[in-house]
């Protein structure tokens, strides 16, 4: 590792504390039936990186990504976002705030078109209650929004589906598309759920790359992979979890020779790809 | 067998205001049906309380256009009632409560008990004679070329009645070519997603259902002037199924799918009607054959197989695009 390496010094233990946490949380939980899904005691995610959450299937990682971003209700715990707390906030208000999130079943709009996806994604579009849509006025906010829409179609390579229906994409494509749908709402932190799945080797060498863009933009970002080569390329942190509990954190290098994650992936096989 | 009377009684009767009624109906129920996806499937109630809206203000004395006013308020509020307890939950709860709720009015209005304000089965009358007071058309004159014709009376209402069906395309028109339509559109499609990217899924179902049952509001309002009474047994919850017939039949989730149903519907329904009537006075064995009642039943029999050889021929209805509807959810 680099001297410049923005974790470099922080030491690889469960909920240890960063220089500079954009989310925190606290004594979280979530239990269905008797099984516990999040039993987190303390984990903070450092501003302006790119954190990979692993684990094995079932580990908890999409049931975080649900507490966090108010898809779920957590039965304790609370957690925070730039020191403003988030528990009881709906999901709808958390995206405003500026935490945005995919999902790892892909959800596109189905027979909406490509362009009209990426045009829902936007905060404070006048055109967007009753009283803007039946007096107008949101032409100028519509255009400015459609031009940001064409460049990041373009990034990911998706500008010739344009106007087809989002129904109509390959799985790939899809995950694209919420991709740059996410990003569409300028989110301060991004959290894709298993954003390679599915998509072909030549593709995600491009999206790692626009992934690495994003935190180079001063975004934050927390992806779920369940790829390791893919999480040593481009993370700045690991956390792992199993059976819902955060069991090892710290720089990749450090990740792949720590004991208990050896232990938690335990007859899984190195690299497998995701389902 | 005379089947230039048969087409003239058809084309009469579909360009006539109960069907403007009914297109203005099914454009309400378009918004929430076809373009939020929400399961209405107590439409007819909406039209109800509209037009009881407005009967019972008369009967306090209202002025006719307060009593509109307060008809389609009284629709809104109702959708508000509905949609507050049902909207955060499954789709489906939506289609209970509304299915039930309907019925439930409709009795709780026929009901001995609620007879001081709404004259139970007998239901109220007396509110039409502002309207027909406005009419510029001398009553029993007639209108029209050969037989085909019309009072000056039903002029009046067929003018005023498809003059609000156009009224309220374009209101419709200018909500889903705007980003709220868009939005009420994403929602339709995955609710989840449209949260994730910042809407208040609830907020914008819950408008879409006011605004749709106001609409409904208003048919049912054109409907009680159009028969200057208003009364229960109007209000069956066959109506509603009417009405998604109509909007499927023209394309759900397009602009003037409502207005093509509507009108191909009661062509279909009334040439059909004319064709037995007349089969039934002048061919005997039809005669013998087909009580006036059984050709009521007859009557549902040809539209059920309409729709059946639509669903198969034509799912996205008359104006829907095909495309549209062939994408699978995967
Ligand atoms: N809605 C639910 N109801 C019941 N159990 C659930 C629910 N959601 C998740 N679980 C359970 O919680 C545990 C964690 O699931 P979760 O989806 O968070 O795992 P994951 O780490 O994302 O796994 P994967 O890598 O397979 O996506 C699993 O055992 C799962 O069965
Ligand atoms: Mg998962």
């Amino acid at each position: 590792m680099n001297a410049e390496h923005p974790m470099a010094g922080v030491p690889a233990q469960p909920g240890v504390p960063k220089p500079d946490p954009v989310l925190v949380a606290n004594g979280l939980q979530r239990s269905f039936g008797g099984l516990r899904a999040v039993d987190v005691d303390h984990l903070e995610i450092p501003r302006h990186t790119i954190t990979s959450l692993i684990g094995p299937n079932g580990a908890g990682k999409t049931t975080l990504f649900n507490l966090f971003t108010g898809f779920d209700e957590a039965d304790e715990g609370d957690w925070h976002l730039n020191g403003g707390p988030l528990a009881g906030i709906s999901a709808y208000q958390v995206a405003r705030k500026g935490m945005v999130r995919t999902f790892q079943l892909t959800k596109s709009l189905a027979r909406l078109t490509v362009m009209d996806n990426m045009l829902v994604a936007t905060k404070d579009h006048p055109g967007e209650n009753l009283w803007g849509a039946i007096t107008g006025g949101w032409k100028t906010t519509e255009a400015a929004n459609r031009e940001r829409a064409v460049e990041l179609l373009a990034r990911f390579g998706l500008e010739h589906m344009t106007d087809e229906f989002a129904g109509g994409l390959s799985g790939g494509q899809r995950k694209l598309l919420e991709m740059a749908r996410a990003l569409m709402m300028e989110p301060e932190v991004v959290m894709l759920d298993e954003p390679m799945a599915g998509v072909n080797p030549a593709l995600t060498q491009s999206l790692l790359t626009h992934i690495t863009g994003l935190r180079d933009d001063g975004k934050t970002v927390i992806f779920v992979e369940h790829d390791m080569d893919v999480v040593q390329e481009i993370s700045d942190w690991v956390v792992v979890m199993a059976q819902g509990k955060i069991i090892a954190e710290g720089l990749p290098g450090d990740i792949a020779r720590n004991r208990a994650v050896i232990d938690a992936y335990l007859g899984q096989h190195h690299g497998e790809a995701a389902s | 067998m005379d089947w230039s009377s048969v087409l003239i009684d058809g084309l009469l009767a579909t360009i006539g205001p109960i069907t403007a009624a009914y297109a203005v109906s099914a454009i309400g129920l378009n918004l929430q049906f076809g373009y939020a996806g929400l399961l209405n499937f107590g439409h007819v109630a909406f039209m109800l309380v509209g037009a009881y809206g407005m009967g019972i203000a008369a009967n306090f004395g209202a002025p006719l256009w307060l009593g509109i006013i307060i008809g389609i308020l009284a629709a809104m509020a109702l959708g508000l009632l509905l949609g507050i307890p049902t909207l955060r939950l499954r789709a489906d709860y939506l289609a209970i409560t509304t299915i039930a709720a309907a019925e439930a009015i409709r009795l709780l209005v026929r009901s001995s008990w609620a007879q001081p304000l709404t004259n139970g089965v007998f239901g109220i009358q007396g509110f039409a004679g502002p309207f027909f007071a406005l009419n510029p058309f001398p009553a029993a004159e007639l209108y029209g070329f050969g037989d085909f014709v019309v009072t000056g009376r039903k002029l009046w209402v067929m003018i005023v009645g498809w003059t609000v069906v156009a009224l309220m395309t374009l209101l419709i028109a200018r909500l889903i070519h705007s980003p709220w339509g868009r939005v009420l559109k994403a929602i339709r499609e995955d609710e989840d997603a449209t949260t994730s990217l910042g809407k208040n899924v609830f907020a914008y179902k819950l408008q879409a259902l006011m605004i749709g049952g106001g609409i409904a509001g208003v048919a049912g309002i054109l409907l009680a002037l159009e028969q200057q009474n208003v009364t229960p047994d109007a209000y069956l919850p066959k109506i509603t199924f009417i009405l998604y017939v109509i909007v499927i039949l023209g394309g759900a989730g397009t602009i003037l799918g409502p207005i093509v149903g509507a009108v191909v519907f009661q062509f279909m329904f009334f040439t059909i009607d004319a064709l037995m009537v007349n089969a039934q006075a002048n061919i005997s064995w039809v005669g013998d054959l087909l009580t006036p009642a059984a050709a009521g039943q007859v009557k549902l029999v040809f539209v059920g197989i309409g729709m059946m050889l639509l669903m198969i021929y034509r799912p996205q209805g008359i104006l829907g695009n095909r495309e549209e509807v062939l994408i699978d959810e995967r």
